[in-house]
């Protein structure tokens, strides 16, 4: 098939599942595990899209979607910083809570189309042939999850409150001790999870689809997850492993198109096989880089 | 300002009243939400609580529902809490219960048209084995690699997922179908349909199973050495090991009850209410489960009463959806809310809460 036209399509898959894994990298690097990835995703898809369709603008949409599961995450915080609740069982509920709700809402825009986005012509480097087609003619979201990603590359690597978020991070106990609110740098750190998931979800809805239909990530919140493990926590990884995970999920689709003789149900269970090849690949490597507080409740004593 | 002391031990009494102020909480914000979307809201919590039960024209039908829908939720919950106690997160659930739906099915559909009495038992271990073995690939990559296995049992629903697909549109499809998707249905086939027990209670052998799970979880928890050390591992895992507690055996151990009981879960679920095998059979109550464990504290008994709630819950909602046009999704919100109102309530039962005046640092 047309080369330019799969570079492009991988990049459009790819971008959903960048911009979660590279929010909850944040929010795992602070030392929250938040397993509600799927929910925020959800509920910004369809957030996102009810706003959209009523205001007509995408950009409104987006804007909301991360507005919207940015405070759904915050509920998740609530809960776990304050009320000290087990994170790994109110992510959990953080999902199906994003389920429902989106389903209820979305229940009155099943069928509906969402504006587009419009894609952006970039002087000169969109005119390059090939490689422009390829690479400079896609919509803003696209570059926004790639800044994204050398944002937080460059946050946590060379700022002053990037230290601070992965000492909180490390080691809560001694980051206390030091005086920085561990409980505050956290909150915002699932705060900024929630809104990059929220923006996620959205690009399903708004761009991939683009329509809404219930359930419609269908586990993409939970590859994120997959995929901060694959990247070790780095944002370079998460770049790499969001973009490998698209080019599977193209692939398998352009052959379910083509109609080869491999099964339909094999091609579609082959991102989710892949997946689970790769976190055991990584796991078996033994080189893990997880934050050392991951998952772990901090409870101030004094 | 408001200070959290942590207890000495958990607060007998707070772990039994959190989960009955989660439920009053739920209606009181459930009935909030209902009103926003137009709905009278008390009338909205009547038909989900009370209906179901004891509506003159509506409750002879729906009280048998309610067996019917707890039955496979107390069933799954009941392995899912084993594994919680030992911080073992298996919450592809929903996975174990498809496979060992399709797996049940498999072997009895390879002696259709049999009438032999053995038939419905061999499904049932086969189905179990289904479920186990799902199970244990998750087990095996932990123990053997390190794996998270809350995200390798997860991808291994959708795994699942395409495999139900699969057997239903091709490998399982009924010969005499017409081209439909879709297994034979076991309803007709009386040597293994999976029938009301007494007519009109809704109770068929897998709520039986259920029920003989409770106890079983209840002996293994409270009496038995394995429970213990179930128990240990999820409490304090470096004393466990230095006990000589085999890390390695309590994974296998936990995963493979919870799948197990996850695959009986399916099959008596495919040769019963659903009667065969079909694309949407997967119906969710692997992930609903997952609340019923926790609303029934982990514990056997809680979880009997937890998953019957549930049940209401499921049959009250589409008692609500007929009458009231509620739309189905605010049922999944509700149970939803329903958790995270339990965990944060939660910190009543492992906290003080003291009233401090403001103090210079």
């Amino acid at each position: 098939m047309d080369p330019v036209l799969l570079v492009a399509s991988i990049m459009v898959s790819a971008t959903p599942i960048l911009l979660a894994a590279i929010g909850e990298l944040v929010t795992e690097k602070s030392g929250v595990l938040n397993l509600g990835v799927e929910g925020m995703m959800i509920t910004g898809a369809v957030m996102g899209f009810a706003i959209a369709v009523s205001s007509g603008s995408p950009l409104l949409g987006f804007l909301g979607a991360a507005v919207a599961s940015a405070v759904l995450s915050l509920s998740f915080g609530f809960l776990t910083q304050y009320l000290l609740s087990n994170q790994v069982a109110t992510g959990l509920g953080l999902t199906l809570v994003g389920l429902g709700l989106s389903a209820l809402i979305g229940s009155n825009y099943e069928g509906q189309r969402a504006p587009s986005l419009p894609k952006l012509d970039i002087p000169v480097l969109g005119d390059i042939p090939l490689l422009g087609r390829m690479l400079f003619a896609h919509d803003f979201v696209v570059y926004l999850s790639l800044a994204l990603v050398v944002a937080v590359w460059a946050f946590l690597k060379y700022t002053r409150a990037g230290l601070i978020l992965r000492a909180v991070g490390e080691d809560h106990e001694s980051a206390h001790a030091l005086g920085y609110k561990v409980v505050r740098v956290r909150m915002a750190a699932i705060a900024f999870g929630g809104a990059c998931a929220g923006l996620g979800g959205a690009y399903v809805s708004l761009v991939r689809v683009p329509q809404w239909t219930e359930g419609m990530t269908a586990g993409a919140g939970w590859i994120a997850l997959a995929i901060v493990v694959f990247s070790s926590w780095r944002p370079l990884g998460v770049l790499i492993g969001a973009y490998l995970f698209g080019g599977v999920t193209v692939i398998q689709l352009n052959l379910q198109a083509a109609g080869t003789t491999v099964p339909v149900e094999l091609l579609s269970m082959s991102p989710y096989l892949i997946t689970i090849l790769v976190l055991v690949v990584i796991s078996a490597r033994g080189a893990h880089g997880a934050p050392a507080s991951l998952g772990r409740p901090f409870h101030a004593t004094s | 300002m408001i200070r959290l002391e942590k207890r000495p031990q958990p607060s007998k009494l707070w772990t039994g009243l959190t989960p009955l102020l989660a439920v009053v909480l739920t209606m009181i914000v459930g009935g909030i939400m209902f009103a926003a979307l137009g709905k009278p809201p008390l009338e909205a919590i009547r038909t989900i609580f009370w209906d179901p039960l004891f509506h003159p024209q509506f409750a002879s039908y729906s009280r048998p529902q309610l067996l019917v829908k707890a039955g496979p939720l107390i069933l799954i919950a009941i392995g899912l809490s084993v594994g919680f106690r030992a911080g073992i997160w298996n919450i592809g659930a929903e996975g174990q219960y498809i496979i060992g739906a399709v797996t049940g099915a498999a072997v009895g559909l390879a002696f259709y048209p049999s009438e032999s009495v053995l038939l419905f038992p061999l499904m049932v271990v086969a189905g179990a084995l289904g479920g186990w073995a799902w199970a244990m690939i998750p087990a095996l990559l932990k123990t053997r690699f390190g794996t998270n296995e809350i995200l390798v049992s997860l991808m291994l629903v959708y795994v699942a997922e395409n495999i139900l697909a699969s057997a239903s549109s091709s490998w399982l499809r009924n010969p005499e179908g017409q081209g439909f998707p879709g297994s034979r249905n076991f309803k007709q086939w009386p040597a293994v349909f999976n029938d009301e027990l007494i007519a009109n209670t809704g109770m068929h052998w897998g709520v039986v199973a259920a029920l003989i799970a409770v106890i079983g979880a209840y002996v293994l928890m409270a009496r038995h050495i394995q429970g213990f050390n179930i128990r240990l591992t999820g409490e304090a895992p470096r004393a466990a090991r230095f006990s000589g507690v085999n890390p390695v055996r309590i994974v296998l151990l936990c995963l493979g009850i919870s799948g197990a009981l996850a695959g009986m879960a399916g099959l008596f679920e495919v040769t019963g209410p659903a009667g065969q095998i079909s694309i949407d059979f997967g119906s969710g109550y692997g992930f609903t489960a997952i609340i019923v464990a926790f609303l029934g504290r982990l514990n056997p008994f809680g979880i009997l009463l937890a998953g019957l709630l549930m049940a209401l819950t499921y049959i009250g909602g589409e008692l609500a959806q007929l009458m009231l046009g509620l739309p189905g999704a605010s049922i999944q919100l509700f149970q939803g809310m329903l958790l995270f109102f339990l965990l944060a309530t939660d910190v009543f039962t492992n906290y003080r809460i003291r009233f401090v005046g403001r103090e210079v640092a």
